[in-house]
């Protein structure tokens, strides 16, 4: 699906993706996990095109989308829903959707009833503006609003954080669908292993800007965890 | 196609009829002073409306509208000039021979106006938007004075710092309040597009836009050229009505006002751009009485030069501190008589 090759990024002076490779399959959901400040977001602004990376090369379907514009990139189907969420504050839970649909490569002209069936928290809330739904309402409706785009590859950055032990059940179990049913290959990136272990797929562990660990999320031992996780 | 007109059309209809209607009867009744002032509000209409566009909509904090609006001004000025009017006048310098042969008609040269100072805009955008951040509030502010010193420097075209005089008078009323009513329709119309949310949307969170598909580039472009061009119509606006332009009226002091106007009215409100501008520019002229001695039959005050400016100020103060985001905040008119949690 997306393979990341010899991946090299700076912050002005400093390295903060050193080489690192890895390679996502269809369908799955791979958990990216690490410390904090480890480059997980990073690379996933990367691949969304947020960050120039200086060398090295992301194929997607089987291009290199590297130096692709950021904004293209939605339009071959990368969907992202950013750390902290970052929803569109001023406008309407339906007007953030449809800035979704602005990037759907299908020419899309309506939110899906599908979405509503996932998240039917938001259709209840369609006319409230976003920054005023809870914390966790406006994770479904980054969610939300990433799959509106109709996204091949979802990724979520931290999905889990800081929001009430119901919602992130429910979040797991749109991860859960969109895998097993959709077919949609999801990065999910998480600090809480429980959530990991529950959802994920595989895993891949970044220490200092490059992968340490990978494999199958059966694989994921206690060595490995008191190695590169815990603090 | 549909035939049948929601309620919510009647009403625009009802508020455009009405405002054409009174343009109509101020033009025809009201005194030249009264008719002057309102000429005046409505050209600043059409420019609150359009520098909100991008800098209330869009949240790209600019200070351009002087150097546009100045630019319309010129553009339509060296086209309603016919060439004795202009030979007559070039003191400085002898004008270059093809300014001589620029000549157009009032609607020629506002759209010349509008369209030049929009392409200006557009060359503008290519090295300020391809980057993030704060640059287009430096690179805005360094063009509204470059303009102005080509003006002062160039007499062969500008007629330098005396400026072009005896334009004719061609705005009233129903010039200057006909295009700013389209003006606000087309300016709501973008606001209430696709193209409008995408400039909510990077308002918001330009990253989140990005993720989304939205060519920020390209909607940061709309936005500013469209502001322009309005900017550059309007300048045209102000040089038929003036009848005399200088480089000395397009300072920084012209954007500041514009500037107090939207963050007035509340940044992103196209009603409030309009709401500040009557506020603002017709405020200034009705507190006049302010300045003059007055009679409070107790006692006498004699005459104080600048007092309704204090007043402003403190207006303007209150305002800031009770209504922190403007007077209509981020709402429209319709906004209004929604319900409570609906935005």
């Amino acid at each position: 699906m997306i393979k990341i090759d010899k991946l090299n990024q700076f912050y002005g002076q400093s390295h903060t993706l050193w080489d690192l490779t890895l390679e996502l399959n269809t369908g799955n959901c791979t958990c990216l996990m690490g410390r904090n400040g480890v480059g997980k977001t990073t690379l996933a602004k990367a691949i969304m095109g947020l960050l120039p990376v200086k060398s090295g090369s992301i194929i997607y379907d089987g291009k290199d989308i590297s130096k692709l514009s950021s904004d293209k990139r939605a339009g071959i189907g990368i969907g992202y829903v950013p750390q902290g969420r970052e929803i569109f504050s001023q406008l309407s839970v339906k007007e953030n959707l449809d800035i979704g649909l602005l990037g759907n490569r299908n020419g899309l002209k309506s939110v899906p009833q599908k979405i509503y069936e996932l998240f039917p928290v938001l259709k209840e809330m369609l006319k409230r503006k976003g920054g005023d739904l809870s914390g966790g309402q406006q994770q479904q409706l980054a969610i939300a609003r990433a799959l509106c785009i109709e996204p091949k590859l979802l990724i979520l950055d931290e999905p889990s954080e800081g929001i009430q032990p119901n919602i992130v059940q429910q979040i797991g179990s749109v991860i859960d669908y969109l895998t097993k049913e959709e077919k949609i290959t999801v990065m999910l990136i998480e600090q809480k292993l429980p959530f990991a272990r529950k959802h994920g797929d595989d895993f891949y562990i970044i220490d200092r800007g490059s992968v340490v660990a990978n494999g199958e999320i059966s694989q994921l031992s206690d060595d490995i965890i008191k190695q590169y996780l815990s603090v | 196609m549909n035939l049948i007109i929601k309620k919510e059309q009647w009403i625009n209809l009802a508020i455009v009829a009405s405002t054409l209607w009174f343009m109509w009867f101020a033009q025809t009744h009201f005194d030249e002073y009264t008719v002057r002032i309102l000429n005046n509000i409505a050209i600043f209409t059409i420019l609150a409306v359009s520098y909100n566009l991008i800098n209330g909509v869009t949240g790209q904090f600019s200070l351009e509208p002087n150097g546009f609006v100045a630019i319309g001004a010129y553009v339509a000025a060296l086209l309603l000039l016919d060439g004795d009017a202009k030979e007559y006048q070039y003191d400085i310098e002898d004008p270059y021979p093809w300014v001589l042969l620029l000549h157009a008609n009032f609607v020629w040269a506002l759209f010349f106006a509008g369209t030049f100072s929009a392409i200006l805009a557009l060359i503008l955008s290519f090295p300020v938007f391809r980057v993030r951040g704060d640059y287009l509030a430096i690179v805005t502010l360094g063009f509204g004075f470059i303009i102005r010193i080509i003006a002062i420097n160039n007499p062969e075209v500008t007629n330098g710092s005396l400026g072009l005089n005896d334009i004719p008078e061609y705005s009233n009323l129903y010039w200057t309040g006909g295009i700013a009513t389209l003006a606000v329709i087309g300016i709501l119309n973008i606001i209430y597009s696709k193209y409008g949310r995408a400039m909510k949307a990077i308002r918001d969170d330009e990253d989140a836009a990005i993720a989304m598909g939205v060519n920020t580039f390209k909607v940061k472009t709309l936005a500013f050229c469209t502001s322009a061009f309005l900017e550059g119509v309007g300048g045209g606006l102000l040089a038929a009505l003036l009848t005399s332009i200088s480089p000395d009226l397009f300072t920084f002091f012209f954007t500041f006002q514009l500037l107090i106007i939207i963050v007035l009215g509340g940044l992103g409100s196209t009603t409030g751009a309009i709401i500040g501008t009557i506020l603002v520019i017709g405020g200034s002229e009705w507190m006049r009485f302010l300045d003059e001695p007055m009679n409070f039959g107790f006692m006498e005050t004699p005459a104080m030069p600048g007092m309704r400016m204090v007043v402003f100020s403190v207006i303007l103060i209150f305002v800031m501190l009770f209504a922190r985001e403007g007077i209509m905040g981020k709402r429209e008119l319709k906004d209004l008589f929604k319900k409570r949690g609906e935005s």
